[in-house]
């Protein structure tokens, strides 16, 4: 492509004008995007309801975007299932006569752990279930990760519930909006669980690492204790994640931290659970009495 | 209308192209494609927003403002979980960095648009990771394999982009 003989847009002052205020234009919005980038650095939550307004009309088209891949990727699943139904139903039969003589031992190891439980007077932490909704979409073109859920405040979705699925946990909400929400998941970089390991307990702290892996730190000040193929729970300390949420699984080590897999997959694109914090928020803190002088 | 010069009467203003309203529209939608349903546990996918972008500036010179790049960077901060403000800073500096080569390069052929396009997201993606992930994070790797993408995919972006600007009138 030639470039440009003449810069100057004619002999025409309005136009000669018009292409400088373009520059100044450009060089004042640059300017604006650096202090808005500035601040949004120092104060990450700053611009959510701006993002929440944006969220809230993009969102019903990735959920269409969800369901349209749903239906197609569930299609050969569901044709093959009518096939084998026969093969399936005899299995299954078979398999139900088993599950039989185990239900009825777990009946009883139920009933033997509540009388248990009441002997030692433990109370139980209800964790409910405040929606299930679908994680729609994410920041698949940026190096955080984030996703976003189609429930927000109006389907009582607050900031710091946890997210999980049935095989784990998923992340943790930070923003909402009337009927989305933006939720950081486990893998992301700046994301810390509290976990203990599940053969004994031990305290650990996993974090993202950004890759979609977690690296998993001893709390403790015991080192080379980690092993390829332990399993980490939450713990419930800090009181957001409630315990004993699946979090990952160690595939190898380095010298004091390990590297593991998250346990939940969040593409599944199942129905991801959000629930309540473990603890409820601590009432506010009383206002502070002025106190008397120290005497000298 | 079978006269194959326009004839556009004295006074007049000349039909505005149809870039003018479609090179940001397709920015945009660009911008939009974080929105389908996969949940990406690493950075794969290209800033199809920023390459539209460069796409249009590169292939055809007068289809935007210079001060574009302003609104559409909003824009794509809205969609990309990226902090406010990265894109409506970083897009601009590119765009006027392009403009200043423009003034020195003499002649520009598509080799050197493919050059100066590949600078400009790895410049935007390395300066966006800098910016929104701390240091000790591991996505290095990935972001790489984001800009080898990204830069393989951009002249199929600046065909796409000429495709849209073609004249629908001529045969």
């Amino acid at each position: 492509m030639a470039p440009p003989r003449n810069r100057r847009p004619g002999f025409s002052r309005r136009a000669q004008y018009g292409l400088f205020l373009g520059y100044v234009a450009a060089v004042g919005g640059a300017a604006i995007g650096a202090a808005l980038l500035l601040l949004s650095t120092f104060n990450p939550t700053a611009f959510s309801a701006v993002r929440g307004f944006f969220s809230e009309i993009t969102t019903p088209i990735s959920s269409a975007f969800a369901w349209v891949r749903g239906g197609i990727a569930g299609a050969p699943e569901g044709f093959s299932g009518y096939v084998n139904a026969r093969g399936e139903n005899e299995r299954l039969k078979k398999q139900l006569a088993e599950n039989e003589v185990l239900v009825s031992r777990a009946r009883a190891l139920n009933q033997e752990n509540r009388k248990l439980r009441d002997m030692l007077q433990l109370r139980d932490v209800t964790t409910d279930a405040i929606v299930i909704a679908r994680l729609v979409a994410s920041s698949a073109s940026s190096t955080r990760r984030y996703a976003t859920l189609n429930a927000g405040s109006w389907q009582h979705v607050k900031p710091g519930m946890p997210v999980r699925e049935a095989a784990g946990l998923i992340g943790q909400v930070i923003e909402t909006s009337p009927n989305t929400s933006r939720v950081l998941l486990i893998v992301d970089p700046e994301s810390i669980v509290p976990v203990r390991r599940t053969r004994d307990g031990l305290p650990a702290i996993a974090a993202g690492r950004g890759d979609g892996l977690m690296d998993i730190r001893s709390a403790s000040i015991a080192t080379m204790i980690f092993q390829p193929g332990d399993t980490f729970v939450t713990s419930g300390t800090g009181g957001i994640f409630s315990p004993n949420i699946p979090v990952a699984r160690v595939i190898r080590t380095a010298r004091d931290i390990a590297v593991a897999e998250p346990a939940a997959n969040p593409d599944a694109l199942d129905f991801a659970l959000v629930q309540q914090s473990f603890l409820p928020e601590p009432p506010p803190a009383p206002t502070p009495t002025p106190k008397p002088k120290a005497k000298p | 209308m079978n006269s194959p010069i326009e004839w556009v009467p004295l006074g007049r203003s000349e039909k505005k192209p149809r870039a003018r309203w479609l090179a940001p529209l397709s920015v945009m939608l660009g911008s939009m494609v974080t929105l389908l349903p996969f949940v990406a546990t690493i950075p794969f996918l290209p800033p199809f927003g920023l390459m539209m972008l460069l796409g249009w500036r590169l292939v055809r010179t007068d289809s935007m403002r210079v001060w574009a790049p302003v609104p559409l960077g909003f824009f794509d901060d809205m969609m990309s979980g990226q902090p406010l403000g990265n894109a409506m800073f970083f897009w601009t500096v590119c765009v006027l960095a392009i403009e200043v080569i423009d003034t020195r390069l003499v002649w520009r052929d598509f080799w050197q648009d493919w050059l100066i396009a590949t600078g400009a997201i790895a410049f935007c993606l390395i300066i966006g990771r800098l910016i929104a992930t701390p240091l000790y994070a591991h996505v290095d790797t990935a972001l790489l394999v984001q800009i080898v993408i990204s830069a393989a995919l951009f002249p199929v972006i600046a065909r796409f982009c000429t495709w849209l600007d073609r004249d629908s009138k001529r045969r």
